[in-house]
């Protein structure tokens, strides 16, 4: 995990082992030497390739067939379509809409996370420790919560009859919310899909951030404020240039995160989204397992992965370039 | 509560080491370190509320939860919520599957990271900077576009349906992440003690198990609660793969909570939290290795 590991002696070791037999068994256990890495990376990496790049493969396939119902139940070879799936899907208005409101909600969600999140390891910072240690409880409880429970709170919350949101919005707020249906109105609706998304994601990005900002110079900060640096001028010039890597590092994760955004949404709706709730995920599920429409699935997903491949490639970079693999 | 809000209050704090005197930089100083632990302290109460709020509406009688008037404080509490949970029917065999699934898989999954770390963190080789970042790939690509081509895979293989297709894709799923993982610590155990093994006649993978390997056993534990927690919690290959009520792992029991007719609440924050006590507890464990994660080199600059 460290990513400050040494660059630690590796390989030399093997050839000691065989220092004493003659010449010909020498050659031998080197070779058994070299070939010994692989062997030992062997199985994870055919396990990689057969539940990874095998089913990356099979949805570049499919997306060019035509799987359904039927080839699904006969095992009959399914048709091949060529570019058909693309054509209908691209052609289809509800696609952009299903795009376009992945998108927004995928922007709104990493702004908001990423806002609150650099706040509170801001506040974090300046707040005494009992606080401090009160919050990163809070944090971590948060952070811990299996997606599946924190969608049912969630979903809880909003209850139109019994939801605590209601009767706080009613009680205590003065807005009449008694009964209030939060999910007639999709926009509503991702408002509260919005919050588990961001309940969930913030304590990573704040401890994270916190983290980064703890490597920030005390006197750096202080000898910029005498210079006559303001509040504005510090975080710019001095605390920045320190958090940015790991700032960009946690919102290129969010992105990617927020974009594939799946359970939150499906689990909220009751394992049925109407079609307002679609986003890419669900969209491309449904048409496969709703709709069995397996193509037409897998076609979708496709067009997901090529629209994030540029943001996984800006990661790895990033990754590459404070020597994360090294 | 925003970043914002914190920068607005800072000016007073460095204004006050300017020209004004010790006594009222000192006072200064106090204002805004209230105000931080207010904002703090507000911060606390909207990220605890959503837990707090779980644990309470599953020990609350239900004509509490069933009622117009919610009290954000409950004036009993009972177990009555954690019984009916616990009458569903399939828990038991619930617990039963996810166990294991979720135990076969991360031992499984543990063997494998193990000795591919070993690899990648003690010799140098041609393809192992390729390895590293198929590793890293993978974990990028979104599971839910992966699901489709693995349903029919399965269903091909005759998978469906059957604990062991729930397995093997647990297994390779938290594969990347524990043999990253573990090549953190490995590269962190010096290779001296293994050479010196060696010296004393020990053949390679020999010195690696018996000398390396039992250093290692804290990141191997912690690798496997991370690969615990991550199969523990996975809800959606299980529900379309598994089809049986009696098959069910403990995740997609609990969707099945909510598809009756009308929600008992009560029951399901009772179970969610009786789902999420063991993820709580091992999380708690590796928290530390958590913060530290994907970007710690750049923490470090």
């Amino acid at each position: 995990m460290k990513a400050a590991d040494p660059p630690v002696a590796v390989a030399r070791v093997p050839e000691r082992s065989g220092s004493q037999p003659p010449a010909g068994g020498q050659r031998k256990r080197r070779k058994a030497g070299a070939l010994l890495p692989y062997l030992l990376i062997a199985p994870a990496f055919v396990a990689i390739a057969a539940v990874f790049v095998w089913p990356l493969i099979k949805t570049i396939l499919m997306s060019f067939q035509d799987v359904g119902r039927r080839e699904l139940w006969t095992g009959e070879a399914a048709p091949w379509v060529g570019f058909e799936q693309f054509t209908n899907i691209l052609g289809d208005g509800e696609f952009w809409a299903v795009v376009w409101r992945t998108v927004i909600f995928m922007v709104a969600c990493v702004v908001a996370t990423m806002g609150i999140g650099l706040g509170i390891s801001m506040l974090m910072q300046r707040m005494d420790t009992w606080v401090r240690l009160l919050l990163t409880a809070a944090l971590v409880a948060a952070w811990s919560m299996p997606l599946l429970v924190a969608t049912s709170i969630f979903r809880w919350f909003a209850d139109s009859d019994y939801g605590v949101l209601n009767m706080v919005l009613t009680k205590y707020l003065g807005i009449d919310a008694q009964g209030h249906n939060w999910f007639l109105d999709p926009k509503q609706g991702f408002l509260i899909i919005g919050a588990v998304v961001v309940w969930g994601a913030i304590p990573f990005v704040a401890v994270t951030l916190y983290a980064a900002l703890t490597q920030v110079p005390r006197e750096l900060e202080e000898a910029a404020a005498l210079d006559g640096a303001g509040v504005a001028g510090v975080f710019r010039y001095v605390t920045w240039p320190v958090i940015k890597p790991v700032f960009q590092m946690v919102a290129t994760l969010s992105v990617l995160w927020d974009f594939n955004i799946f359970g939150q949404i499906f689990l909220i709706r009751g394992n049925k989204p109407e079609p307002e709730y679609s986003v890419l995920g669900i969209y491309s599920f449904e048409k496969a397992f709703e709709s069995n429409s397996f193509s037409q699935g897998a076609a979708i997903s496709l067009i997901t992965v090529l629209l994030l491949s540029g943001v996984a490639v800006y990661y790895l970079r990033q990754l590459l370039k404070i020597g994360e693999v090294e | 509560m925003s970043a914002s809000t914190s920068q607005a209050l800072r000016p007073d704090t460095e204004r006050g080491t300017g020209p004004a005197t010790p006594q009222v930089l000192r006072q200064d100083r106090k204002k805004n370190r209230l105000v931080y632990n207010i904002v703090g302290l507000a911060v606390f109460v909207l990220m605890a509320f959503p837990v707090y709020w779980l644990i309470i509406s599953a020990l609350r009688p239900n004509h509490e939860i069933r009622s117009y008037d919610q009290t954000l404080w409950p004036s009993s509490l009972t177990l009555d919520n954690f019984q009916r949970a616990i009458d569903q029917p399939n828990f038991g065999t619930a617990i039963q599957s996810s166990l294991i699934v979720c135990g076969v898989a991360v031992i499984g999954g543990m063997l494998l990271a193990t000795i591919a770390a070993f690899a990648i963190g003690r010799f140098r080789f041609r393809g192992r900077k390729f390895f590293m970042i198929v590793l890293l790939v993978v974990q990028l690509l979104p599971p839910t576009a992966m699901l489709i081509p693995i349903y029919i895979q399965l269903n091909d293989l005759g998978g469906l349906n059957e604990y062991w297709g729930v397995i093997v894709i647990y297994l390779v799923s938290t594969l990347p992440f524990a043999t990253w993982m573990i090549r953190g610590f490995i590269v962190n155990i010096p290779p001296e003690l293994e050479e010196s093994a060696m010296v004393d006649g020990c053949s390679r993978m020999g010195a690696f198990w018996r000398v390396t390997f039992p250093l290692l056993a804290p990141g191997l534990a912690a690798a496997a609660i991370f690969s615990l927690i991550t199969a523990w919690n996975e809800y959606l290959l299980a529900y379309v793969v598994l089809q049986d009520n009696d098959k069910y792992t403990l995740n997609v029991w609990l969707m099945n909570f909510t598809t009756s007719r009308g929600i008992d609440y009560g029951a399901l924050m009772a179970a969610s939290t009786l789902i999420a006590i063991p993820v709580v507890a091992f999380f708690l464990l590796v928290q530390k290795y958590m913060a530290t994660g994907l970007t710690s080199g750049a923490v470090k600059g």
